[in-house]
């Protein structure tokens, strides 16, 4: 028998009940519709996640205190983190191919300015923060390139404290305070928005030096490095390592590379993703039993012109392929509906709400179209063996 | 009166020997066939009569290949089919017979003609010769106006004669029919007896009819009469 013929043979008999194999596949659909929609949240997820990281530049190396993967007993063993000092920091810089280095110390702060008053997040950082960031400085300028140990009290002001503090006054050259100590305002930032709901305009920036005094704090938080583009990541991070023990005497601090960073935050994501195609997968499996009966039914129904069939001369394996054929075509058909649906209302969700982070995600469309016709094979499998294995004359029987 | 002998006669398409069939039922074993010689020739006409349960349907079943005999050997043009695998059998029965049905047997979702198509189909041959082939055949038996028809459109008469152009079609040696106007009325019986009886005289076609119908049976040029699975009489005339 001709394939062609043996794919007719099941479409005629596919076509002869219309509602019957309308209300399968549609079951198979909403099946796979579910889980093509549900991955393409994922995967907006996923990318919406990425991008907002990585507006903060990339090959950035960040060193921050304590040895993350090291096991023990807090308080059961002496605590020899030495703090990352400023002096790190200036070491840091001269390590080759460093090109910025950015000591960072965050925390909140009052900010006043004559009668206004605003608590921000303030960060302590150094003159390279706009270009290790990717920020940008829309009026004045950045604090001035000098010794960390030796800063003076110069603020940047994020776009909405200058806003909120100022008015419509000017801003550059004004004396405010922050925690009891006088500052002079050199620029103002570039809106930046927000990420993931935190504020990035309202925020105001001194050097380090003035922050770790104004915290009281031992050490910095972080250390951001940015290398030579043409660096290669992992000899630059062994480098920064080595420089790092040379002055603590050993491993006392965790290097993240941003590659790392983002390795496991797509980890996690990719997880995320999965998990909710897997809940889409519980409607997919509802949609397999339909299959499953219907060709059950089938099979039953049909069992005089299997008998006919095999009289006339068909072989097992063309029993067999007309009711798999049957099935996979279901399954099939099931999953094309199903995933021109999702992506059509996940592609139609993009242009009329571009801010919802829905994203068709194609690797799992063409995934989902094959894990149709596979649950129409794998479903179909034991009624089409059934079928092939009747008597002849005892199917004829059957009426 | 010729009954079966040792020897093989040179033009014999079915030899059948020693055949027995046993069902189980319940405890009880039934004897459908017990110790079945026949021999026939190419292009005879019998006819196979007797009462319910004598085995002459279980019989017609052994000769289509669609029953295994419990002992015996069947011999089909020179093939012992008793030891075929499941496919060689239905490659013969495709190929060397055709079957028509006291209840025609026809696919419902299918066309006349399609019904008809379908052993061309099996057979994997390309459609422009399936599509000569079954219009020759509808025009032949006069229902060629039929063949957009589907079985539920068409009267009792005419899908028996969709049935025998369906059994046809393949142009086998053996044509059988198991009570082939057993669901008609006497003038389509009559129609239908004719046509399979001039594919027997114009064709040469190996024509074997089970009938209850003695009017059916008369015509037959040789006539086996069954009682409890054996050969009780078998007169040629």
């Amino acid at each position: 028998m001709r394939t062609i013929d043996l794919i007719r043979f099941a479409l005629g008999a596919i076509v002869s009940h219309r509602m019957r194999s309308a209300l399968t596949v549609l079951g198979i659909a909403v099946g796979i519709g579910a889980v093509v929609l549900l991955t393409s949240i994922g995967e907006g997820v996923r990318q919406f996640v990425f991008a907002e990281f990585n507006q903060f530049g990339t090959h950035i190396v960040a060193i921050i205190p304590g040895k993350a993967n090291t096991f023990g007993m807090a308080g059961a063993t002496v605590n020899t983190t030495r703090p990352l000092t400023l002096d790190d920091a200036a070491a840091l810089a001269r390590v080759p191919d460093a090109i910025a280095v950015v000591p960072t110390i965050q925390g909140n702060a009052s900010v006043e300015f004559g009668k206004r008053q605003r608590r921000v997040v303030l960060f302590g950082v150094s003159h390279d923060m706009p270009a290790v960031w990717n920020m940008a400085v829309r009026s004045g300028r950045f604090l001035p390139r000098e010794d960390f140990r030796g800063a003076r009290a110069f603020a940047v002001l994020g776009s909405r404290l200058r806003d909120e503090l100022f008015g419509d006054q000017n801003a550059l050259g004004a004396r405010i305070r922050i925690g009891g100590e006088t500052y002079r305002v050199l620029g103002v930032m570039e809106s930046k928005g927000q990420m993931l709901g935190f504020d990035l305009d309202d925020t105001v920036f001194i050097p380090a030096v003035k922050a770790l005094a104004m915290f009281d704090l031992e050490g910095l938080m972080e250390i951001d490095l940015v290398y030579r583009a043409t660096t290669d990541a992992n000899s630059f991070r062994d480098r920064v390592k080595a420089a790092m023990i040379a002055r603590h005497g050993h491993e006392d601090f965790t290097i993240n590379t941003q590659d790392e960073m983002l390795d496991v935050l797509d980890t996690v994501l990719n997880v995320l993703t999965l998990g909710v195609g897997a809940l889409g997968g519980i409607s997919l499996l509802v949609g397999a039993v339909g299959i499953l009966t219907i060709m059950t039914i089938a099979v039953t129904e049909r069992t005089a012109e299997i008998g006919l069939l095999r009289a006339i001369g068909a072989r097992r394996a063309h029993v067999l392929g007309a009711f798999l054929v049957e099935a996979s075509v279901l399954g099939f058909a099931g999953g094309l509906l199903g995933s021109t649906l999702a992506v059509a209302l996940v592609e139609f969700i993009g242009v009329v709400l571009p801010q919802m982070p829905v994203r068709t995600a194609w690797e799992y469309v063409g995934g989902a179209l094959a894990l149709a016709l596979a649950i129409g094979v794998a479903t179909g499998i034991v009624p089409a063996l059934r079928a092939a294995q009747l008597q002849p004359l005892e199917a004829l029987r059957a009426e | 009166m010729t009954t079966a002998s040792g020897a093989t006669v040179p033009g014999s398409v079915i030899e059948l020997s020693g055949i027995d069939r046993d069902f189980q039922l319940g405890e009880q074993v039934v004897h459908a066939l017990a110790g079945v010689d026949l021999r026939i020739a190419s292009g005879e006409y019998v006819s196979v009569m007797g009462p319910s349960g004598s085995g002459k349907s279980t019989l017609l079943n052994v000769v289509a290949l669609m029953d295994r005999p419990s002992r015996g050997r069947y011999v089909l043009r020179d093939t012992d089919v008793t030891a075929l695998d499941d496919d060689e059998l239905a490659r013969a029965r495709r190929e060397h017979i055709g079957f028509v049905f006291q209840s025609f047997h026809l696919v419902a979702r299918m066309t006349a003609f399609q019904n008809v198509e379908l052993p061309l189909t099996l057979a994997g041959i390309a459609p422009a010769e399936r599509r000569a082939r079954v219009t020759r055949a509808l025009e032949e038996l006069g229902i060629a106006d039929r063949a957009r028809h589907r079985p539920d459109q068409l009267s009792g008469g005419q899908r028996q004669r969709v049935a025998i152009a369906r059994a046809g079609i393949m142009r086998p040696e053996i044509l059988l029919a198991d009570e082939p106007t057993g669901n008609l009325d006497s003038a389509s019986g009559a129609q239908v007896i004719d046509i399979m009886e001039r594919l027997n005289r114009e064709q040469g076609v190996t024509l074997i009819v089970v009938t209850h119908d003695a009017a059916v049976g008369e015509r037959a040029r040789r006539r086996i009469r069954m009682h409890d699975g054996r050969i009780v009489a078998d007169i040629s005339s």
